[in-house]
């Protein structure tokens, strides 16, 4: 007996009864089409948080005060230990650092009034975190020196209060009710409501520094977070370790006590990767128990076909069919059912993912779904599997069928 | 022996129904020529059917000797005997038993299939369909065919592997006694032409008529062996 034939026979026989072989396949349809929705919007997820944290640059290091629940004294970080870690002799991992300062600011102008952070930062800022301007240009040292008055808007702030992104430079916006003059504008990074990139307004350290932070009655001298930039992404350990050593040398604190805590952008990009292959493997779950409900559709459908057929399998026994011959007869007849409906549940499935990336596309959110070769294959292969597994048992009761009790079944 | 098909040595068959063993054949010996053509008959339950079931090879005897061909059949497997059926053994049913999603060509095709045959089987089913005057017919499934011309076909894919003997199970029951004289007459004629040993079984005298020897059962046993036309009383 051969494949082609095989194959061609298994058609006939579904395509005979075309309502049944179709709601038999529909529970591997949906298997599927679930199996490949859920990965591929899986996948888009987790592609698209990892872009969004690429974007800010894979060597970088922040450090906040504060350190386990246990240290109770806690000493705030200082420009002095910026100063340190921007040592080259002390920390020659370390590429850049920019010393920050952040807390919430109302911006007004001309009587609109929009609430965002404020970033207070040095020019290597914008290195180290890889700002872009659309118009205009970013702190500069000597402004920084000086104290100066100015600011750069994230987009979402000037299309706030301006309803442009360009021509703003040279205008004047009131932070907490001081005149600052606008300098630059941010390019857009994506993102929107809570996760938005571009809801900030930044202006030099220092200024904060005699401005705000005098006023709040706070040492001046504090930094709410100090960003570093390591020489290479390989870097990024060794530039840690040097960082948590300058640090508990300058905050005399012993190993395991530090009241300061480093985290690395890639210990993000982990995190994000450990959350979306979660959240892979329960969508993957609940897909694989449809596929399974499937299955047994199938074999219900294949345990009934075999009893309808009794007569038919005597007489190919009496023919001269083995036991194998009708083992593959019927074998080939539930895989192909479930193959196809598994290649139904794909496209379906391809469908689904892109309709939930348009709808994503539609709600202003930067998300495409990926239906990737691996999950087409993997799709293929396990529903063709299924049919098999679950055909295994209708073929073997018929390929026992003795010929003589088979031929007189009526 | 050598010019003996079938060679039955004291074969009995016994069935098991829950307490009760039943005898359906109770000790026949027999011995069939190549080339003869036999009539097996009998009333109901005398074990005409356990008999053919026994010489078609679809059921193995509970005791004795049964030599098919020069093969030792009652000791073969489920398989073995399946590749016995198909290379020797030709069935023509009651009920013609055609796969009705088929067409005639591919039910001829059928027991070529299970030969394990690749090259030629299309030429060779068109062939042996228009042996039995269904050239024209060769495309046309069963729903689309007469009863005789269904038994045509049945014929066809009996005699397709050329096997040893062909084994028609009341070939004329479900046919009207025109197509069924015809089907009678192209089996004999089959039996005179290509020298195919034939056994019918069947209750119809008419039909035992046209052969060279009778074999009668009753109460799974030989009742008598004659000549047609010289019956014992």
């Amino acid at each position: 007996m051969f494949l082609a034939q095989n194959l061609l026979e298994a058609l006939e026989s579904l395509t005979s009864n075309k309502l049944r072989s179709g709601l038999t396949m529909l529970g591997i349809v949906i298997g599927v089409a679930a199996v490949i929705a859920m990965l591929s919007v899986g996948q888009g997820a987790s592609a698209s948080i990892t872009g969004a944290i690429n974007e800010i640059g894979t060597n970088l290091i922040f450090v906040i005060p504060g350190g386990q629940e246990d240290v109770t004294v806690t000493r705030p970080l200082t420009m002095g230990d910026a100063r340190a870690i921007a040592d080259p002799l002390q920390a020659p991992s370390v590429l850049l650092v920019a010393p920050m300062i952040q807390s919430r600011v109302d911006v007004t102008v001309g009587g609109q009034s929009h609430s965002t952070q404020l970033q207070a930062v040095t020019a290597d800022y914008q290195q180290v975190r890889n700002v872009t301007l659309s118009d205009g240009e970013f702190i500069n040292d000597d402004q920084v020196l000086g104290r100066a008055s100015v600011v750069v808007l994230g987009s979402d702030v000037a299309d706030n209060l301006f309803g442009t992104t360009v021509g703003l430079v040279g205008e004047t916006v009131r932070l907490q009710g001081q005149p600052f003059r606008i300098i630059g504008v941010e390019e857009s990074k994506g993102g929107s409501g809570f996760a938005s990139q571009d809801d900030h307004v930044t202006i030099p350290l220092t200024t904060a520094q005699a401005r705000f932070t005098a006023q709040r009655g706070g040492a001046p001298d504090r930094l709410d977070m100090i960003l570093a930039q390591s020489v290479t992404t390989e870097a990024v350990p060794q530039a840690v370790t040097e960082i948590e050593e300058i640090l508990r040398l300058r905050h005399r604190v012993q190993v395991g006590k530090d009241d300061f805590t480093t985290f690395k952008q890639q210990d993000i990009l982990q995190t994000a990767a450990q959350i979306t292959g979660v959240l892979t493997i329960f969508l993957g779950g609940i897909a694989a128990i449809s596929l399974l409900v499937g299955g047994i559709g199938i074999m219900n459908i294949m345990l009934v076909s075999v009893t309808e057929r009794t007569r038919e399998i005597g007489l190919r026994k009496a023919l001269g069919a083995r036991r194998r011959d009708i083992l593959i007869q019927f074998l080939t007849e539930s895989a192909t059912l479930s193959l196809a409906g598994g290649i139904i549940g794909i496209l379906l499935g391809w469908f689904m993912a892109w309709a939930v990336g348009q709808i994503a596309t539609a709600t202003g959110n930067d998300f495409t779904p990926v239906v990737g070769v691996d999950s087409i294959l993997l799709a293929t292969i396990f529903s063709a599997a299924v049919g098999l597994f679950f055909g295994i048992y209708p073929a073997s009761r018929a390929a026992s069928l003795q010929p003589v009790e088979a031929l007189r079944y009526e | 022996m050598s010019d003996c098909v079938i060679c039955l040595e004291n074969v009995t068959k016994t069935y098991r129904m829950g307490e009760i063993e039943v005898n359906a054949l109770a000790g026949v010996s027999m011995r069939i020529r190549r080339g003869e053509a036999v009539a097996i008959m009998g009333p109901s339950g005398s074990g005409k059917s356990t008999l053919m079931n026994i010489l078609g090879c679809l059921d193995r005897p509970t005791s004795g000797r049964y030599e098919l061909d020069g093969e030792t059949v009652e000791t073969l497997n489920d398989d073995a005997l399946a590749a016995i059926r198909n290379r020797k053994v030709g069935f023509v049913f009651q009920s013609f038993n055609l796969l009705g999603r088929a067409t005639a060509l591919a039910n001829v095709e059928l027991p070529l299939r299970y030969a394990g045959m690749r090259k030629g089987r299309r030429e060779r089913a068109t062939l042996t369909l228009e042996s039995v005057g269904l050239g024209d017919r060769i495309r046309h499934r069963p729903t689309e065919l007469s009863g005789g011309q269904q038994q045509r076909v049945a014929i066809a894919r009996a005699l397709v592997n050329e096997p040893a003997m062909v084994l028609a199970d009341e070939p004329t029951g479900n046919l009207d006694s025109r197509s069924g004289a015809e089907i009678l007459q192209l089996l004999m004629q089959l039996n005179r032409e290509r020298g195919t040993t034939l056994i019918v079984v069947t209750h119809d005298s008419s039909v035992a008529a046209k052969t060279q020897r009778v074999i009668r059962l009753r109460d799974g046993l030989i009742e008598a062996e004659y000549v047609p036309g010289s019956e014992p009383a």
